[in-house]
């Protein structure tokens, strides 16, 4: 299985910048690269193709087969040369347009009848303009979205930022998705492309409860300097950014999980609430396993779960992180509750 | 082949088995994956009798959501069973709707 990395970002985000300076690193000599549109920035690699515009989006009604035709041929015709040993790569890279939710793309690679046997998700990585940020993900929903459905967060010109303002930037990105990791572009290639898998995803859900924000915080005492616009606010149980409507919590369960109903439970929230919950990620005790399980979802789409070695550090306990906009969360808690039959179940920021 | 949208090979939902180094399954063999298959008949039937909506499968290999009219949709792959379900019942399945969950509480306490 090949993986594929999505590299989004809001236009003028940087993107294509980090791209050249990841490109010139030697360790992605054997990667394939897919860019919307050639743009001011240079880049140079042998294996560089363009995707066309056009967006085939099928309007069924059938949420599992959503699927971006354009990235699907490029992604066949990769493949196609590939068997037939014309060309050669380990991994994909796909720089999406900054209008670009996501989602589908992800949803072409779980979806795809083809695709999915050759090509696996990678991680997305996701710039964000530590001058413009706040402009973008007040005004623009795509970038709201992308931040969501990030890994890791990439932070770029944080040498232009006015004093203070890359922490509370930093603070801010943290409550919306509090389950990726935030780096600058001067990082090593490595940090920023390496380890996607299970024990990054669980060093990053350990992380989020350690700069978590406890129920007996007042906020008001952080050392987390806020402009008056992004004031949040968290009912002990949510982080809430009052000015995107986001909210951000996580379920944390006492007791082992039956999977089955855990999944039906997900499968009918999703359905009817997936345009609203951005992202779901979670580690999970079940039943009959004594290893955890991670579950990584954005919007409809869900990733196999994965099994991961050991239990991170701290509690075995299960917890799912949810991030969504206009839902409740005790609503949520006690759904979950109702359904699987556990009592254990609270929400917390 | 999805009975919505007539691409094939749809069925792949992903509390489903895949056999891949890492990915979690329960479904290892035959046997395991009828009690899989079985156990998740019941939950979904769990939910769905709230609206007496009635899931079963259709000479093994699709399934048929029946209403209490004796209405019944048939259908390919269980990730459609909600759109199906609710298309049938005239109602939709919230599961954050109050009175769901208060429905699923009591069950969970009787």
């Amino acid at each position: 299985m090949t993986p594929v990395v999505l590299l989004t970002g809001f236009l003028g985000s940087g993107k294509t910048t980090l791209l050249q300076r990841l490109l010139q690193d030697p360790s992605m000599a054997g990667a394939a690269v897919l860019i919307n549109e050639f743009g001011e920035v240079g880049l140079d690699h042998h294996l560089l193709d363009r995707i066309d515009d056009n967006v085939v989006l099928l309007k069924s009604g059938c949420i599992c087969c959503t699927v971006r035709g354009e990235v699907a041929d490029a992604l066949s015709n990769l493949d196609s040369l590939r068997a037939r040993g014309e060309i050669a790569f380990d991994r994909v890279v796909i720089e999406t347009t900054g209008l670009a939710d996501p989602y589908p793309v992800l949803q072409t690679l779980t979806a795809h009848p083809v695709l999915r046997s050759h090509f696996t998700n990678g991680g997305v990585l996701t710039t964000v303009d530590a001058v413009n940020a706040r402009l973008q993900v007040e005004h623009r929903a795509e970038a709201v979205r992308q931040i969501a459905a990030a890994d890791r967060i990439v932070l770029t010109k944080t040498d232009l930022a006015e004093p203070g303002e890359d922490q509370a930037l930093r603070d801010r990105l943290a409550r919306i998705n509090p389950a990726a990791r935030i780096m600058t572009t001067q990082e090593p290639v490595e940090t920023i492309l390496g380890g996607f898998g299970p024990a990054a995803f669980a060093a990053a859900l350990v992380t989020q409860e350690a700069h978590s924000c406890g129920p007996a915080c007042d906020h008001e005492g952080h050392d987390h300097p806020h402009h008056h616009h992004h004031a949040h606010s968290h009912h002990n149980a949510a982080h809430h950014d009052e000015a995107l409507g986001v909210t951000s919590f996580s379920l944390v369960i006492e007791g082992e999980i039956d999977w089955t109903m855990f999944g039906t439970w997900l499968t009918l929230l999703l359905h009817k609430h997936g345009d609203r919950i951005f992202r779901v990620k979670g580690i999970l005790a079940l039943k009959g396993e004594d290893k955890p399980i991670a579950i990584h979802g954005v919007q409809h789409l869900v990733h196999a779960p994965t099994h991961m070695t050991h239990w991170p550090d701290g509690p075995r306990q299960s917890r799912i992180v949810f991030i969504l906009e206009g839902l409740s969360p005790e609503q949520i808690r006690r759904s979950f509750a109702a359904f699987t039959g556990l009592s254990g179940v609270r929400a917390a920021a | 082949m999805c009975s919505l949208c007539g691409i094939l090979g749809c069925d792949d939902h992903w509390t489903n088995a895949i056999a891949r180094p890492g990915v979690y399954t329960r479904n290892h063999d035959m046997p395991a994956r009828r009690a899989e298959a079985a156990r998740r008949m019941k939950a979904a039937n769990d939910i769905l009798s709230y609206r007496r909506v009635k899931l079963d499968v259709w000479q093994g290999r699709s399934y048929v959501v029946t209403s209490p009219t004796g209405a019944s949709s048939v259908f390919e792959a269980l990730s459609h069973l909600w759109p199906e379900a609710e298309a049938l019942a005239g109602r939709d399945f919230d599961p954050l709707d109050d009175a769901l969950i208060s429905w699923m509480e009591a069950r969970g306490d009787a």
